[in-house]
């Protein structure tokens, strides 16, 4: 009985959405005379941080401040339709979604700026710090709140808006499988250094250590997250969860996190993470959807890494300890 | 566009929803309480696979509190499939189960009542009489004769287009195996998975004095969840009124559309708020789980290292019902070659039907189980060759300009650079034919687009 260890990588890619029935998303940006931009959406924030990251592409393309505009989501009624917040689709499509509308409404936005400092729309510039002004004479410059008041009381103009992403059903050739179904690809490569106790069956992940390309990141902080967030819910889809253990049989299902087992504190291994960045031709800024990969890329890791450690051909996951002790009877059985 | 020109793209902004969340003030469904609320519990089947002879409410309207139940023919369009919305089809899925019941957990009847506790009393007592018929759990087994056929179009697998599977082809696969020095063989199997969200799935459906209805729920998508809930409830799309877009949780558990239809539909006939939110133990028995998969590999391949011809035999378990399992299927056909250039390529990806609780959309949808065997088959090649994991990846790694297996040319590759700064990671030492290697090496590669660089940040 020992403690071996082992390690393993993967290299994956991941496919930015999934275009087979049409995928659009829209978004609708005005500004309100207290110098905000409010963006108009319909997606859903599944806790991943997307309305921090789509105000940012938002504020870069109006060259306004990341405080000066306001995200407002989550209602039909008044948000334009979006597909939904799935495929790792929705920084991309809302994001282009809203450079489209932030151009247009830019465009009225300098003009406004134009008539105040009297020179023409082409010579304004934004600062990005909440001014307008004239390309070459910094000191002639409008606050935003000056110019909302000034657009809405006496030039009778809205800053405003319209932006979609669409991407039309191409469709698929039954026969050969020929399709268009994705816009950009992310990628990874992730190594896994794993301990198994041959005694007992149990596996804990020493190390796990990461390097995505996930064209330009919005928000590296968020990006670090979901890398995080997603390796120990890759570890536990390769070690502990199930919910039908004896699958195919569904007996046994789990019915609570007293008998569905997730990775606690304690499983999380160290962590080196390195991202790389080569911007991608369609994506908003260069974005490359990478949400869901994150969880992807560590299982195959922690198995082959299980496999290394043990010489077994372990092919299932999760790998709990009862299949490490299936796996190395097999083995010795077959020695 | 230079980087020193961006203001706040590639800035740490600080979440803005985050202290919120962290505090506990973030508002979710379960937040949300009106004064008339009613609850909904469901009645569900106890079996597998059977037929349903009859149901009984005497019992539960005799519990106090108890205001109605529901049947599926109290269901203006019973019958329904969610990806209706991007035209895949037949209907199969009854929001409530008519004659059969097809998984252990399906939807029979609805039951609302004033309280929570007395929801969950009428339900109990509610009677049904149940035939059981034999079932299927093996997506291999489900596709031999003399199965229980589950369709009424009569198989156990969905149709795509004419086919029985989805097939992708390229190459000349049997050329492809005809040039291999070896052939390596493998079977995958990834076991279902729930998403685990902490927010339940939920929502409540609230009549309004103007005539429409109000639903606040936890769904990812919300057009796409108040769409099908139009089309199953036979009323015009502007009558409804969706809000949400806070989600507890989502990783594509959040997209089926169960909940929404019933609580709308008992809010119209009550003129209450109508309150359906999963519990825990719901959330595990019967959400979708992601999809189990069986994946048969047999791989041709050269001294060298090249994969030079794959065939796969997928099996995806559907479980009873469609949900987004077709669509992952097509999917996972289009990735299970992985990041490889392989010229020689056939895949028959079925999507099965089994008594078990239908499966659905999950992170990664159809591209985890892809990757899982792709990664798992590369490792056991270099094995049989005696190659280093890093380098038989960097030999079969697609460049920019390659053509997929779907026929589509690569654009936005990056694999060999991802591989070779984990190699550095690593220390593991790579010769200088792998470290001379880019994404951009094709002749009829695109230009390789500037990289970001890290010390540009602040």
């Amino acid at each position: 009985m020992a403690k071996l260890k082992g390690t393993g990588i993967s290299s994956v890619n991941y496919p930015t959405g999934m275009n087979l029935g049409g995928d659009p998303t829209q978004a609708l940006i005005h500004m309100t005379t207290t110098g905000t931009f409010v963006i108009s959406l319909a997606s859903c924030d599944l806790g991943q941080g997307l309305k921090t990251v789509l105000a940012q592409i938002g504020a870069e393309t109006l060259g306004v401040p990341f405080e000066n505009v306001l995200i407002d989501t989550g209602d039909t009624d008044t948000g334009p339709h979006c597909m939904g917040t799935f495929a790792s689709r929705t920084t991309h499509r809302a994001g282009n979604a809203i450079i489209m509308a932030a151009q247009e409404a830019r465009k009225t936005m300098l003009e406004i700026a134009a008539d105040e400092l009297e020179a023409r729309p082409e010579d304004m510039e934004t600062d990005g710090q909440g001014f307008v002004r004239v390309k070459g004479s910094p000191d002639r410059k409008i606050h935003l709140v000056n110019l909302a008041l000034a657009g809405h009381f006496k030039y009778g103009k809205t800053v405003a808006g319209r932006g979609i992403f669409f991407k039309p059903n191409l469709g698929i050739d039954p026969e050969t499988g020929k399709m268009d179904p994705d816009s950009t690809e992310a990628h990874a490569c992730v190594m896994a250094e794993v301990e198994v106790d041959t005694e007992t069956g149990e596996v804990k992940v020493l190390k796990l250590q990461s390097v995505y390309e996930i064209g330009r990141q919005v928000n590296p902080k968020l990006v670090e997250g979901q890398i995080k967030g997603g390796s120990v819910m890759g570890l536990g889809h390769a070690l502990y969860e199930s919910t039908e253990p004896y699958y195919p049989s569904p007996e046994h299902r789990p019915g609570g996190f007293f008998e569905y087992i997730l990775p606690l504190a304690p499983d999380v291994p160290e962590m080196e993470i390195r991202v790389l960045e080569y911007p991608s031709a369609d994506g908003p800024y260069g974005v490359k959807g990478f949400g869901e990969m994150t969880a992807n890329a560590p299982i195959p890791a922690i198995v082959n890494a299980i496999n290394n450690a043990l010489g077994t051909e372990i092919s299932t996951h999760p790998v709990t300890p009862e299949i490490v002790l299936q796996a190395l009877d097999a083995k010795q059985s077959k020695s | 566009m230079s980087d020193q020109a961006l203001n706040t793209v590639g800035k740490s902004e600080l979440r803005r929803d985050g202290l919120s969340h962290v505090t506990g003030k973030t508002q979710y469904v379960d937040d949300i309480q009106f004064p008339d609320m009613l609850y909904l519990k469901m009645v569900r089947s106890p079996l597998h696979h059977a037929r349903i002879l009859g149901i009984d409410f005497s019992e539960a309207e005799k519990v106090p509190g108890f205001v109605r139940a529901f049947t599926y023919k109290d269901v203006p369009k019973n019958l329904y499939t969610i990806l209706c919305l991007i035209g895949v089809g037949p209907d199969e899925e009854p929001v409530l189960a008519e004659k059969e019941v097809l998984y252990k957990g399906e939807q029979i009847a609805a039951v609302v009542a004033q309280s929570e506790e007395a929801a969950i009393e009428a339900a109990a007592r509610v009677k049904v009489d149940l035939e059981e018929l034999p079932a299927v759990f093996d997506v291999e087994e489900a596709l031999k004769p003399g199965a229980p056929i589950l369709k009424p179009w009569g198989t156990n697998y969905f149709v795509y287009e004419g086919h029985h599977c989805r097939r992708v082809r390229y190459g000349n696969i049997e050329q492809g195996f005809a040039q291999a020095d070896y052939i390596v063989e493998g079977c995958y199997e990834p076991k279902p998975i729930e998403h685990a969200p902490l927010e339940t799935t939920g929502c409540i459906a609230k009549p309004e004095a103007n005539g429409r209805i109000t639903v606040y729920t936890n769904t990812q998508a919300l057009y796409f969840s108040m769409d099908n809930t139009a089309l199953i409830l036979n009323v015009p799309f502007n009558k409804l009124h969706f809000v949400g877009g806070t989600v507890g949780g989502g990783f594509g558990g959040k997209v089926d559309v169960i909940v929404e239809p019933i609580a709308a539909l008992a809010a119209m006939h009550t003129g209450h708020p109508v309150k359906y939110l999963y519990t825990r133990e719901e959330e595990f028995h019967v959400s979708s789980t992601r999809v189990a998969y069986r994946i048969y590999f047999k791989d041709g391949v050269s001294k060298d290292g090249h994969i030079v011809a794959r065939q796969v035999t997928s099996y995806a378990d559907s479980g009873a019902y469609n949900r987004h399992t077709p669509y992952a299927v097509t999917k996972h056909a289009a990735n299970i070659s992985g990041p490889y250039d392989i010229p020689n390529v056939h895949i028959d990806a079925h999507c099965v039907y089994t008594n078990r609780v239908p499966t659905s959309a999950m992170r990664g949808f159809g591209v985890t189980s892809a990757s899982f065997a792709t990664e798992l088959q590369i490792d056991k090649i270099a094995r049989k060759l005696g190659m280093d994991p890093f380098e038989i990846r960097l030999i079969n790694a697609y460049r920019n300009g390659d053509m997929r297996p779907y026929q589509k040319v690569v654009g936005d590759a990056t694999l060999v650079e991802v591989i070779q700064a984990a190699a550095g990671m690593a220390h593991h030492p790579l010769s200088e034919r792998f470290q001379a290697m880019n994404s951009w090496d094709r002749a009829n590669s695109p230009a390789r687009p500037e990289p970001v660089s890290a010390e540009k940040r602040s």
